[in-house]
């Protein structure tokens, strides 16, 4: 696709958001959010988003579908099983590797 | 609440200890920062944007969440709400930090503190009893975050002659990241359990229906995160314990 905006406009957009995010709360807030609701939203909305963006896009970024899934399936298995990110992503992209040497 | 620094701390040493929790971090950060540079690079990022991208941003999810909207050519009021979405938890940290701040911590501590939080940077400080020292999150910082904008930066050079044997490794190393941020979350709360499942049969639905493939990917996933995270509000409404921390009632 064709790209029409600045990238750097881009960036500065970025920042400033997650600037005021993080730092909103932490200088002005003295007391707790009292909206149940909302601290449940806002408890839920990080492994949403992150399992939104996992599949299947994780599926689709190898050069076949059939190592993604593997990977998926991999880190899936490990993260259950305690491993940290670190260890997790490691094995994943091994995971990749080795199926891609099998199969292609 | 135990009395702040009952001994007389030197901000030395309380720094320097802040650098080595900050090793094991930054180790881990530029590994998966080195896989967003190669997917900057797709986007078609140069250096110094990926180095910014990663300097100003400080978020895995939410910097990726960046770059397939630039990808897309999206507006720059759709990238300014998925960062919105994509960095919403961090929010909720510094809620959370803001209740271990000492009442009379200068500003400058407080907006420094709050722009680094990550979720690696957020639990070793909020894992120190007493209230939050920011010299010990400086010293992780210190460590971490060049960690993380010089891997995207090196992820964005390397990302034009890696083969293509291992650039396809590379490229999950972001989600593997995400996987164990959910999954464990996901082994302890069956409400998170559920909503990961919804989670990920309605973003896979989405993107294979004709229809509702046609929605831009990045406002598909603001969408379904807001109607999948309020849906998971009402129905699993989460219990406070004593010490703060916010957990499901089914769990």
């Amino acid at each position: 696709m064709n790209q029409t905006h600045n990238i750097y406009i881009y960036l500065i957009v970025m920042a400033l958001v997650s600037f005021a995010i993080r730092v909103t709360p932490i200088t002005l807030l003295r007391k707790q959010i009292k909206s149940r609701f909302l601290r449940s939203f806002l408890y839920y909305v990080p492994y949403v988003t992150l399992a939104l963006m996992t599949v299947p896009a994780m599926i689709t970024a190898t050069r076949s579908p059939i190592s993604g899934a593997a990977a998926l399936i991999v880190g899936i298995i490990a993260s259950w099983l305690g491993s940290g990110l670190f260890p997790v992503a490691v094995l994943c992209c091994l995971t990749v590797f080795l199926t891609e040497l099998l199969i292609l | 609440m135990p009395p702040n620094n009952t001994l007389p701390s030197s901000r030395r040493a309380v720094f320097r200890s802040g650098i080595q929790a900050g090793i094991p971090i930054g180790l881990g950060y530029f590994a998966v920062s080195f896989s967003l540079g190669i997917a900057a690079k797709d986007v078609g990022l140069s250096p110094l944007q990926g180095f910014l991208l990663s300097a100003l941003g400080n978020a895995s999810a939410g910097e990726y969440a960046v770059l397939t909207l630039i990808a897309a050519n999206a507006t720059y009021l759709e990238l300014a709400l998925m960062t919105l979405i994509a960095n919403a938890r961090y929010l909720l940290m510094s809620c959370a930090l803001s209740q271990r701040m000492a009442p009379d911590l200068p500003l400058r501590h407080r907006l420094l503190v709050g722009f680094y939080i990550t979720d690696e940077l957020f639990a070793i400080a909020i894992a120190r009893p007493g209230n939050l020292d920011p010299f010990y999150s400086y010293g992780a910082i210190s460590v971490a975050a060049p960690c993380w904008a010089i891997g995207t930066a090196l992820g964005v050079i390397a990302g034009n002659s890696l083969p293509p044997a291992l650039a396809s490794a590379f490229s999950v190393a972001i989600y593997g990241m995400f996987l164990a941020i959910i999954i464990p979350a996901a082994r302890g709360d069956r409400a998170v359990a559920l909503l990961v499942l919804v989670s990920f049969a309605a973003s896979a639905i989405c993107s294979a229906l004709p229809i509702l493939n046609a929605i831009p990917k990045g406002t598909q996933t603001i969408l379904l995160t807001v109607l999948i995270a309020a849906a998971g509000a009402i129905l699993f409404p989460i219990q406070e314990n004593a010490e703060g921390e916010t957990e499901a009632t089914t769990s």
